[in-house]
């Protein structure tokens, strides 16, 4: 049996499965029953100053993106930081943690961008027990209208500067969360190396509309007739936050900093993937939302079975192994010659290969064969580019191979070589040499 | 008489109406196929593929370009789907509910080859049109008038359709109907529980609501109005008559009680009220193996007769209701007895009592009595061994049916003719709407033709 328990920063837990800073995670209630689930720790929701507390609406906090059948590929909310006094959130914090010593507990943190906010807080939620603190610069939706939240993850500068802080004044790890909703993450993440981050979190959620009320007029779902933007995630947000974090995983200056990835996890193989990109642990919230927090017993026995059959005896094995392999355009081989073939047992000729090539890409896949309706690829034609492979219905029915002799027929090129950009005759800078 | 009846004496028949309770019949004849609500249609649609160059669309004989209308559906758009399906086939809802779509469009469907379970087009077809029912919304009016006038004899689905496409193109049309009622066979020749709450009836107002069509009904050809009239009042006529005959057993049946013919049957009851008024046997046999004999059997166990038997000549392979007509009248309590040809009706007192049938087999193709016979007995014994062609005008034949080309002309100058009566005819709805849409273009072209000669 795969050992999945981890040590993120020093934080234990029985496994690296937590509940991201969330509606699921606002009170010992939902977070208990969490951990009665199986859970290996909770990112406590985020707690901000002590004072009068927030007001959330009292309309649709969250709105979706259904699949037909109703599966929520995407949600958005516009939910402020929690709303419930600080002095009752910090005492259920110390209760669950002395209840779920083996659990990671981890508080997420909002405060104004003064360093006596910082200052007042971090002590008392260092005397909860807590394994750590997760400052919260990414929410996208009305905290940071006040200044809070993406305000601050939106400039390095800052994320340095109250980082620093925090390491300053308390001696627990200190994760930064980072918003997506920036130009290249690279630069924040660095920022919260510099300011001495133990780790960063990401992705919060994006900037987004859900849709808009065309009866109305007025984006969806509304409240009182009007809407903000919200932040948005689940499943549909999981390729943009893998290359937020493969990003930070690879670049040479946030190397090895450790990763809690977050961004539409919903099963073991999800998880994998963000873990395999450089995170030591991952976070959930949109599954749990939707699914219950039952969702645990397929991640925990999903992610087991896959390391037993590969061999993983524990997660440190396979976390940033697929990190070598990210890599720039620019040192890809040019010479690597795919097609996409074919298997005629299974096509059960619905065309959509035909006429996605025909219509849209390199008229590479025939309509007919002696008269009869035929799909097949025309190798001088096909540029194995995977539009077939992607719009055929059928699992495994197109699949690319690799050239692996002679000339490709499209080019004239013979196969096996291996140019890059970088040594490309095509490419005007070694051309100048 | 011609035949001797075999005089095997049994129980008296017993034919009954109001075999079952009120609700009971009510819930038989009601809808056989709950309709697909909204959130089911989308579900359904969503397994469209939306295939290039749709095999389902090539299978189906109006050419509906279903991948498009199953889109529009998808985008939660009914109407507008509807509007999709009417354009290709104007009885869209009727075939939608009367199509064999398993032989049709949802055998090609490449999901059907895929896993065996094809994508609903049927249930689609009619959450679409039954959207644009309730709407009330007519999306066809008459065009430009042409000043020209066709009549069109029958207001069946070919008529219906001829009558719709042309007046869509500006000529006026005089639609004769023999019956009381437009509509035929989907009117009075298609068990209830396939067109509940008077649909044909209503699909045909909707069809006549283009304008421009004046139906004449109870008006017959060769009783009331001849060809050659026709032929001299207007300007092309389209003759979709139907088959208004049916086949014999030879058996000396119309000297007998209780030997009806499906087709009369079911039109009883498709206008009866409330189907506790017609009475049925308890013991059933039916003769036939097409859809009349599906629908015929499936009704009389729904009326509440105990034990229904369908005979047929040859295997089941063989016989022209589809499989899952079949498979239906099976799960209703109907027998299917195979390679049975019926050999002599038994009687007593003037009243049918039972069935003797001789066993068959098929030899090089050919079908042969084995010599070794079985009675059925039975109170009442339906036939449903097909229509046939009967009192057409004086025009080329083919096979007894009328012969028509491509465009579907006859061998007279200016006649048209679809539907049943034509040669080569599939004998269904969406064949049928198909010839008089294919007719209606090709008078159109005539006519066009013909003014700039």
């Amino acid at each position: 049996m795969a050992d999945l328990s981890v040590s993120f920063c020093g934080v234990k837990a029985p496994n690296p499965f937590w509940l991201a800073s969330a509606p699921p995670t606002d009170k010992a209630y939902n977070v208990e029953r969490a951990f009665r689930a199986g859970w290996g720790g909770v990112v406590w929701k985020t707690l901000g100053e002590d004072g009068p507390p927030i007001v959330n609406v009292s309309g649709p906090r969250y709105g979706a993106w259904h699949g037909p059948d109703r599966r929520v590929l995407g949600l958005n909310n516009i939910e402020l930081i929690t709303d419930r006094p600080l002095e009752i959130n910090l005492r259920e914090i110390a209760q669950v943690k002395r209840d779920w010593p083996d659990r990671a507990m981890i508080v997420s943190l909002m405060v104004p961008c003064v360093e006596e906010a910082w200052k007042a807080i971090l002590p008392r939620v260092e005397a909860t027990g807590a394994d750590g603190i997760e400052l919260n610069f990414g929410c996208p939706h009305g905290m940071s209208e006040r200044g809070m939240g993406a305000a601050v993850g939106q400039v390095p500068d800052y994320i340095e500067m109250v980082t620093r802080w925090c390491k300053a004044h308390t001696r627990m790890p200190v994760f930064v969360k980072l918003t997506p909703n920036i130009t290249d993450i690279r630069f924040p993440a660095r920022a919260a190396r510099q300011g001495g981050a133990d780790a960063v979190t990401l992705i919060n959620t994006i900037t987004s509309v859900m849709g808009v009320d065309l009866d109305a007029m007025a984006p969806w779902p509304p409240i009182d007739g009007q809407a903000s933007h919200g932040g948005y995630c689940g499943p549909s947000v999981k390729p943009i936050a893998l290359n937020m974090v493969g990003q930070i995983a690879r670049d040479p200056q946030t190397h090895g900093l450790p990763i809690s990835g977050i961004g539409g996890i919903t099963t073991w193989r999800d998880a994998a993937e963000f873990m395999a990109l450089g995170c030591g642990t991952v976070q959930v919230c949109t599954a749990a939302m939707v699914y219950g927090f039952k969702i645990i017993d397929e991640l925990t026995s999903g992610l087991s079975a896959w390391m037993d059959e590969k061999g993983y005896a524990s997660v440190s094995d396979f976390v940033g192994r697929a990190v070598p392999r990210f890599t720039e355009w620019q040192h890809l081989n040019l010479d690597y010659v795919a097609k996409a073939r074919i298997d005629q047992d299974l096509c059960i000729q619905c065309g959509r290969c035909h006429i996605a090539c025909e219509d849209t890409s390199h008229q590479a896949i025939t309509r007919e064969k002696d008269g009869k309706r035929h799909f097949e690829v025309i190798d001088a034609e096909c540029v194995g580019c995977n539009l077939c492979t992607i719009v055929c219905p059928v699992e495994d029915c197109i699949t690319l191979v690799p050239l692996t002799e002679g000339v490709d027929p499209r080019t004239g090129t013979p196969v096996g070589g291996r140019r890059t950009w970088m040594e490309h005759p095509n490419n005007p800078s070694v051309a100048a040499e | 008489m011609s035949q001797d009846h075999v005089a095997i004496v049994f129980a008296e028949p017993d034919i009954a109406a109001r075999r079952l309770p009120s609700a009971t019949l009510e819930a038989n004849f009601g809808d056989i196929h709950p309709p697909l609500d909204r959130h089911e249609a989308r579900v359904a649609a969503d397994r469209c593929l939306f295939c290039w160059d749709a095999p389902c669309v090539t299978a189906c004989p109006t050419g509906i370009d279903i991948p498009l209308f199953i889109r529009q559906i998808a985008a939660g758009n009914p109407l507008v789907a509807a509007k999709t399906i009417l354009d290709a086939n104007i009885m869209g809802g009727m075939c939608a509910r009367v199509c064999p779509t398993e032989t049709l469009c949802e055998q090609a469907c490449v999901r059907e080859a895929a896993e065996g379970a094809p994508v609903k087009i049927g249930l689609l077809q009619r959450h679409a049109t039954d959207a644009l029912m309730e709407s009330g919304r007519q999306p066809y009016r008459q065009g430009t008038p042409t000043g020209r006038n066709v009549a069109v004899v029958g207001a069946g689905p070919a008529g219906l359709s001829c009558a719709h496409k042309l007046a869509t193109l500006g000529h006026e049309v005089t639609l004769y109907e023999a019956r009381e009622k437009p509509a035929g066979l989907n009117e009075y020749g298609i068990a209830a529980y396939k067109t509940p709450n008077d649909f044909a009836a209503r699909e045909a107002e909707f069809i006549l609501g283009v304008g421009g069509i004046a139906l004449k009904t109870g008006v017959a050809l060769g009783r009331d109005i001849t060809l050659e009239t026709l032929r001299t009042e207007h300007d092309a006529v389209f003759l979709a008559l139907g088959l208004s005959a049916v086949n014999a057993l030879g058996l000396g049946e119309e000297a007998l009680d209780g030997v009806e013919d499906a087709v009369a049957f079911i039109a009883r009851l498709r206008q009866a009220k409330d189907p506790g008024e017609i009475a049925i046997g308890r013991r059933v046999v039916v003769i036939g193996g097409g859809m009349t004999a599906i629908d015929m059997a499936t009704q009389a166990r729904r009326l509440g007769a105990e034990d229904v038997t369908i005979v047929y000549r040859r295997g089941p392979e063989s016989m022209a209701a589809s499989r899952y007509e079949q498979e239906l009248a099976q799960t209703n309590g109907v027998l299917i007895r195979h390679w049975l040809k019926p050999k002599a009706l038994v009687a007593a007192g003037g009243r049918v009592t039972g069935v003797t049938f001789e066993y068959t087999q098929a030899q090089d193709g050919r079908l042969t009595g084995t010599g070794e016979t079985l009675n059925l007995p039975c109170d009442q014994a339906f036939k449903a061994i097909g229509q046939a062609p009967g009192g057409f005008p004086a025009l080329a034949l083919e096979g007894g049916r009328i012969r028509v080309d491509a465009e579907r002309r006859t061998s007279l100058a200016g006649v048209w003719a679809g539907g049943d009566c034509i040669a080569g005819g599939q004998d269904l709805t969406v064949a049928a709407v198909e010839d008089g849409k294919q007719a209606a273009l090709s008078i159109d072209r005539a006519l066009a033709a013909r003014a700039t000669a």
